[in-house]
């Protein structure tokens, strides 16, 4: 099962580097990875994707807190929490694939950022299994190029993360 | 006030009396500052020495133990000596120079990355970028260095930060900034009355104490508890001291090289207390057949260590000292009665009959290296301060040499530092200086730090070296004997100094003892002395450390004696 664990860190430099290597080395992997500054320009807040099937997730965060710079690890429930992850993809659209391609992007409720003679960048948010659905439907017409930012999570109602 | 002159202020402040360190380039300014301190600085011949001996000084003493070394490989000659440290839980302060700045990132003279070389081996570590952050950034690494779990803390320096001025009153303490940073002390008082509990119930109950013990300074907590409870109690290489091994409840050393006695009661045991260790593997060889028939009550300040290779049945994360006090208080309420285990306990005795360690004096008119150990544990009367080095005679040493107090029995464990005994022995004999400090070493080892013999002279420190000399690197050579068909491929060392030539080169007394019967006088007379001495004893060269239960064994795989 995937894991999304939420890590509130002092915005210090050097502190990604901790985590990393805190993960490498006990041999732990990351599925995805995101940094950025929090409401507090003192705290940035990481979301990791980690697989339980490839590491006890207990072990996993006992020793992410044994970082100094780690304040807190919130193991994020899947019901409980909205995730989101942005896609930026470029497909193959010339003029007679290029309505389909809209009426998808219509029904995904995603929105395309730029037009060329060949081809069009698309951007697109939802959870994981959103944006790989969507992929999947464009993957026919020719993705030439693809990027996502990995997962980011939130907790529902009114307690923070 | 110039930042250099800061940085001393502040780490007396923290309670400093002594640095061990080797200067550079760019600790000029450090050094300046120094020459006119009262701090007394300790000139190591190897910034790995410097690391080792403020190891020594902090496992002696309870205290922060500091080193200082200069900008690239002066640093990286430290890396050793941070990572011995951190694998023990030493509470260590390792100040590096850095190189200025505006050159960091070039590649420029005497630059490494010192606190991304050294990341996975420290608590934590900075680099100092601004000059009015030392103070504090002083303050929190002795914090951190000291509290909860002890581990090493490097603050890399660059040298333009040491030359700058600013402001600083010595009175003024500045505030700490660690959001994230709450070790946990004081026990859960739900777990501590569960503990209380089965312990209370258990009819085979085992103590299982490590380090955290004697870091916790709860040695006559456990002690108490022991007694109270009537419960055996065998420790890890690190928890040496932390129970008397003259007593009659002590089982000495479990694991690999332990006693056959403490090894069969873990393995029947249904019940261990497990506290301030960390179930190593050098311990518990498999771990699916380690105490198979156990309840586990762990006690430990680190939450990571509970539950990290054996499942836990009642963990208790805190301050050792605090929780067995506690745990001891929950034990009276029930009023357990000294004979509610009888059986076990003779069971306990019976393999302590049936299976003591044996000490051979010699053979073939050589001198057998556990009777050497035996010898200068009797000479001391067991109250010496003793370091090792690592190898064979590490492990005689803790087999033979019973330690009765807490912090005088030190030897990298977890790391296994060749080379380590002597300068650990050098800052123990500094925080001690009215002990008699022994490093027990290997002829092996001992060649790897060698040359602080310059530094025992130079600061008058009177560290008496006893080489268990067998031309071998042994315990591979018992290794390669055992388990590789007799190859003794690349472990003979019979190309070696004359020891007492090289300590009568440094103007030290050096003796060799070949014949068992004159091995009691030799010692007498170098203890004694006020000076350093190096005592070179040749034993049977390829004795080997008995009992063994091989790598990822069990106890029925313990070979208890040579075949």
């Amino acid at each position: 099962m995937k894991h999304t664990l939420s890590v509130l860190v002092e915005n210090k430099p050097g502190v990604l580097t901790r985590v990393a290597g805190l993960f490498a080395r006990r041999g732990f992997n990351i599925d995805s990875l995101v940094v950025a500054e929090t409401e507090n320009p003192e705290f940035s807040r990481m979301t990791i994707t980690v697989d339980e099937q490839d590491q006890p997730i207990e072990q996993v965060t006992k020793q992410l807190h044994k970082l100094i710079n780690v304040l807190k690890i919130t193991d994020l429930e899947p019901a409980a929490s909205v995730e989101r992850e942005l896609l930026l993809v470029k497909v193959k659209a010339d003029a007679k694939t290029r309505s389909e391609i809209m009426q998808m992007v219509e029904i995904f409720r995603a929105k395309i950022v730029d037009v060329s003679p060949e081809v069009l960048v698309i951007e697109m948010t939802g959870n994981r299994e959103k944006v790989s659905a969507f992929v999947d439907l464009l993957r026919p017409f020719g993705v030439v190029e693809l990027m996502r930012t990995g997962r980011i999570a939130m907790r529902r109602g009114k307690k923070v993360t | 006030m110039r930042a250099a002159e800061v940085i001393l202020q502040a780490l007396k402040r923290e309670g400093v009396d002594t640095i061990f360190g080797f200067p550079g380039g760019v600790l000029l300014p450090l050094y300046d500052a120094l020459y006119d301190s009262d701090i007394r600085h300790v000139l190591v011949r190897h910034e790995q020495g410097a690391g080792h001996a403020a190891d020594g000084y902090a496992r002696a003493s309870g205290r922060v133990g500091v080193c200082m070394a200069t900008s690239g490989p002066g640093a990286t000659n430290l890396v050793t000596a941070i990572a011995t440290a951190y694998m023990d839980s030493v509470p260590l302060v390792a100040i590096t120079g850095q190189v200025s700045r505006h050159l960091l990132g070039l590649d420029s003279f005497q630059e490494a990355d010192v606190t991304g070389i050294t990341l996975p081996i420290v608590k934590h570590s900075y680099l100092v970028k601004n000059s009015a952050d030392l103070p504090r950034i002083i303050r929190e690494a002795f914090y951190i260095a000291s509290t909860g779990r002890p581990g090493p803390v490097v603050i890399d320096i660059p040298v333009d930060v040491t030359k700058e001025e600013l402001e600083f009153d010595p009175e003024e303490i500045p505030a700490m900034r660690l959001p994230g940073y709450k070790p946990t002390v004081k026990g859960h008082p739900k777990q501590i009355r569960e503990a209380a509990r089965v312990i209370a119930a258990a009819e085979r109950p085992v103590i299982y104490a490590g380090g955290g013990v004697i870091i916790a300074g709860a040695a006559d907590e456990l002690r108490e508890l022991a007694l109270y409870g009537h419960i055996p109690v065998t420790t890890t290489l690190t928890g040496k001291g932390c129970f008397p091994e003259d007593h009659e409840l002590s089982m000495g050393m479990v694991g690999m090289h332990g006693t056959p006695y403490a090894n069969y009661a873990l393995s029947q045991a249904d019940l261990i207390l497990a506290v301030g260790v960390r179930f190593d593997d050098r311990v518990t060889g498999k771990l699916e057949a380690f105490a198979p028939h156990a309840k586990y009550v762990h006690i430990d300040i680190d939450p990571a260590e509970i539950s990290k290779n054996v499942p836990v049945d009642v963990p208790i994360v805190g301050d050792a000292k605090r929780v067995l006090a506690a745990l001891l208080g929950e034990l009276k309420k029930l009023e357990l009665s000294p004979d509610r285990h009888l059986p076990w306990m003779e069971q306990v005795e019976k393999w302590k009959r049936d299976h003591p360690l044996v000490i051979r004096e010699s053979e073939d008119g050589e001198i057998m290296p556990e009777w050497a150990i035996h010898k200068i544990w009797e000479v001391t009367r067991g109250e010496a301060l003793v370091c090792t080095e690592v190898g064979q005679h590490q492990m005689w040493a803790a087999q033979h040499y019973l330690c009765k107090h807490p912090r005088r029995f030190i030897s990298s464990a977890g790391l296994g530092t060749m080379g380590f005994g002597f300068p650990a022995a050098i800052g123990a004999q500094v925080a001690c200086p009215d002990e008699l400090v022994i490093d027990i070493a290997g002829d092996g080892s001992f060649q790897m730090t060698m040359q602080e013999l310059a530094t025992v002279v130079q600061h008058g420190l009177p560290v008496k070296v006893c080489i268990i000399n067998n031309q071998y690197l042994g315990m591979v050579r018992q290794w390669q004997e055992l388990f590789w068909n007799g190859r003794y491929s690349y472990t003979c060392i019979e190309c070696q100094p004359d020891f007492v030539k090289l300590a009568e080169a440094y103007g030290i007394a050096g003796y060799r003892v070949t014949r068992p019967e004159d091995l009691e006088e030799v010692l007498r007379v170098a203890f004694a002395s006020d000076g350093p001495a190096l005592i070179d004893i040749r034993v049977k060269r390829e004795a080997n450390v008995f009992p063994m239960i091989p790598a990822g064994g069990t106890v029925h795989d313990m070979m208890e004696r040579e075949l």
